[in-house]
């Protein structure tokens, strides 16, 4: 249904869609960044594509492009048009650090758009007016949504509490994600680990270690006696 | 209420009752229990079945919300706490008035469910102190006024140690799941394994 967008913008801006793919109805332009804005005011402004609604702005990392010397990040919208009732999607890549220009000046709803992809990814948005982080706190180190952010890394703003200065203990380990995933189910069908608590179970030999998060607890459990030492 | 003893006497015949004082005020705090609901989440749908006229917390004599921490006793903890909502939960705690009591509704307040990556506190003990677990995504209601009954429990013995509600085993259920229903530790029956 949207295949005319797509021929709309090959005929309008010809060499500047460098691929167009399609999969089951949804279709799909990439575009160079420099034509980036070039492309959203087309979208928005001819009169056949009449593109009035601002859907979605996200952003995908690829690490292993990097390495093979490609950019890293897809960035790419989604704009539909109410009369037309047709839409696409604009991709584009990004290399690491490079800068984005906003679409705040085509659509004014991609503001709160590029300000979670800048909080999740770290890719800039030159141009915005206000680009600061719009889920995670201020303090917060890094881009979680890039493939290299540490499963395990959590960055609390209260410090947990620990077991030497509470007089309440929970009923299960400190430090304990969750009880039921992670879990060994080869195991636990063969009824070699019963439904506990997976820091107790490890405690008490009943299974192993399984996740990063919990080896290094050991090895954090172990650290307050060494420094003590000293 | 604690140790009671009923003494009937006198010639008019006139009755009362002695006891000790910590179980009278033990007795008085459990049947009046003012209650902040920190509702973030999905559980708080539940919470809202708990206290509407089905399930009735009125009965307990828990009914009044109270949403400033300096009038409540009860900080009920209902929902996926973000690290981001860690301080203001921890203020609200900090307001409150001794005694307090707090209750984890659900599996995110009480573990972090299966929001297990940098944005969600793995439990809010992480944080502040505990007394009553209440497990499941949400709890059922019944699991919830479980999880009420025992905190009155505790207050009336005096006990701060943090609890848990344990799940309830349908004999019925256990027979249809056959040999395939995996071990329950804790409260669970075996029989059906």
């Amino acid at each position: 249904m949207s295949a005319k967008v797509v021929k709309k913008l090959q005929s309008v801006l010809g060499d500047a869609i460098l691929e167009t793919s399609s999969f089951r109805g949804d279709e799909e332009v990439r575009v160079a960044l420099k034509d980036w804005v070039r492309v959203a005011q087309v979208l928005r402004d001819d009169p056949e594509l009449a593109m009035n609604h601002w859907t979605d702005l996200t952003a995908v990392d690829w690490p292993e492009r990097e390495v093979e010397g490609q950019p890293r990040f897809d960035v790419l919208f989604s704009v539909r048009s109410f009369e037309k009732k047709h839409r696409i999607r604009v991709k584009t890549y990004v290399k690491d650090g490079e800068d984005v220009p906003t679409l705040t000046t085509v659509w004014a709803g991609a503001n709160w758009a590029e300000r979670e992809v800048f909080d999740m990814f770290g890719i800039r948005f030159a141009g915005h007016r206000d680009l600061r982080r719009i889920l995670m706190y201020d303090e917060f180190v890094g881009y979680p949504l890039r493939k290299d952010y540490p499963i395990d890394r959590v960055q609390p703003l209260v410090e947990y509490r620990d077991a030497d200065d509470t007089l309440k203990l929970p009923p299960f380990g400190i430090e304990e994600g969750q009880p039921f995933a992670r879990v060994d189910w080869e195991e636990r069908l063969a009824g070699r680990d019963e439904q506990v608590s997976p820091s107790i179970a490890v405690q008490t030999g009943q299974r192993r270690a399984l996740s990063d998060s919990e080896i290094a607890e050991a090895q954090f459990a172990k650290k307050p006696e060494e420094s003590a030492a000293e | 209420m604690g140790e009671v003893k009923t003494i009937v006497g006198g010639s008019s015949g006139e009755s009362f009752f002695t006891t000790k004082f910590e179980s009278l005020l033990a007795w008085a705090r459990k049947y009046s229990l003012f209650q902040y609901p920190f509702a973030t989440a999905c559980c708080g749908m539940e919470f809202f079945a708990v206290a509407s006229p089905r399930y009735d917390i009125a009965r307990f004599g828990a009914e009044a919300p109270r949403f400033s921490p300096r009038q409540s006793d009860v900080l009920w903890v209902v929902g996926t706490i973000s690290q981001r909502q860690g301080p203001a939960l921890k203020r609200i705690y900090e307001q409150m008035a001794e005694p307090k009591w707090v209750v984890s509704f659900g599996t995110c307040a009480s573990c972090g469910g299966f929001y297990d990556n940098y944005t969600t506190i793995p439990g809010v003990d992480k944080i502040i102190p505990v007394d009553v677990y209440i497990p499941g995504c949400p709890p059922r209601p019944e699991a919830v006024l479980d999880g009420l009954m025992l905190l009155m429990e505790k207050i009336q013995k005096g006990n701060r140690e943090p609890v848990t509600v344990l799940p309830k085993v349908v004999p019925e259920l256990a027979q249809l799941r056959g040999k395939r229903a995996l071990p329950i530790a804790g409260g669970g029956s075996k029989e059906g394994a």
